[in-house]
């Protein structure tokens, strides 16, 4: 099954499909998407990663919800 | 021009065993520009300003995010649930805003209505005593119902909020009465938010010995936010000192402020 391992993955990101290469981690699709982890908050599949340092440890897989979040302005 | 030395004449702002700057709370929202609301902030002398967590636009992302406008050093972050209906939204979004490493604070948020965005305040309650378990320090935004307030303290807030008047609408102190009781009634203090529409509305609220007012679009919508931000910061202020002072009673009949003896023969 050697073609499986080359199919993108599709995640879902801040509600919007978004395919990446297998192997893509965390860190790495946040760094594409030019956000600083430091800044952010993530939901994946309903669960908030609350630990930055494994970000490059987090391997993404086919099917993930990933919410994105952070703070802007409100009353 | 005397200056008043406000430490000499008011105690500080306590809530939750941290201790507060400035009884004047504010928003970070509606405002014309990230530059207008930073200046209005610092005119208003808050320390608290309040925060809220949405998706990240993927698009535009250094623009809105507020951490790229305010110095996280400098105010001390309340991050609010605002939007969130439901107990289970109001929980995942206090647990993302905890995650982003500030504080446990949350002014917490849950809205009943979409027309009034009155608080649904059996769910607020359930979602206090979840919270409150859970180690966050919790800010109660709910009506200006005593036994409402009661339970919420009783459930673990460090603070409570009853509004002046539905958010957003600028109508002022509706119910000084209720406002009064809740402060009398309450051992955890009572941050008033909502509805506080200009300086006098601000001035007459911590005129009913609250601890705090909360606003946002007083000043956001206000033509010139930063002043504003510094007569809402006055009357806040004022209203305090006033409270403080203890106010001459009401009369229904005239009495003389000068002397009825010494008149011309």
């Amino acid at each position: 099954m050697a073609t499986a391992t080359f199919r993108e993955l599709v995640l879902t990101v801040n509600g919007d499909r978004r395919a990446v290469a297998p192997g893509t981690t965390l860190a790495d699709l946040l760094a594409a998407l030019q956000l600083d982890p430091r800044l952010i908050v993530v939901e994946r599949n309903r669960e908030i990663l609350r630990d930055r340092a494994t970000f490059d440890r987090v391997a993404l897989a086919d099917g993930d919800v990933l919410e994105l979040v952070h703070f802007v302005g409100g009353g | 021009m005397a200056t008043t030395d406000l430490a000499a004449l008011d105690t500080p702002c306590v809530i939750g065993g941290r201790t507060f700057g400035s009884r004047l709370m504010v928003g970070t929202g509606k405002y014309r520009s990230n530059a207008a609301m930073v200046a209005a902030i610092e005119a208003s002398g808050a320390e608290v300003v309040t925060v809220a967590v949405r998706r990240v636009d993927l698009d535009r992302s250094k623009e809105e995010a507020i951490l790229h406008h305010l110095d996280p050093s400098r105010f001390f972050l309340l991050a609010n649930t605002a939007g969130c209906y439901t107990v289970e939204d109001t929980l995942r979004y206090s647990r993302l805003a905890r995650a982003a490493g500030f504080n446990e604070w949350v002014k917490l948020e849950v809205i009943g209505d979409q027309q009034t965005l009155l608080p649904d305040t059996t769910g607020l309650l359930e979602a206090t005593r979840i919270l409150a378990a859970e180690g966050f320090k919790v800010m109660a935004y709910t009506n200006d119902d005593l036994i409402m307030a009661l339970r919420l303290e009783d459930a673990g807030a460090v603070a409570v909020m009853p509004l002046a008047s539905p958010i957003g609408s600028g109508l002022g102190l509706l119910n000084p009465y209720a406002i009064r009781t809740i402060k009398h009634r309450l051992s955890v203090p009572v941050i008033v938010d909502a509805g506080v529409g200009t300086a006098s509305d601000a001035a007459v609220t911590m005129e009913q010995g609250v601890d705090g007012i909360l606003m946002n679009t007083a000043i956001a919508e206000a033509q010139d936010p930063v002043r504003m931000a510094t007569a809402m910061r006055l009357g806040v202020e004022a209203g305090r000192l006033a409270y403080l002072a203890g106010r001459m009673p009401r009369r229904e009949v005239a009495v003389p402020s000068s002397p009825l003896t010494g008149m011309l023969g």
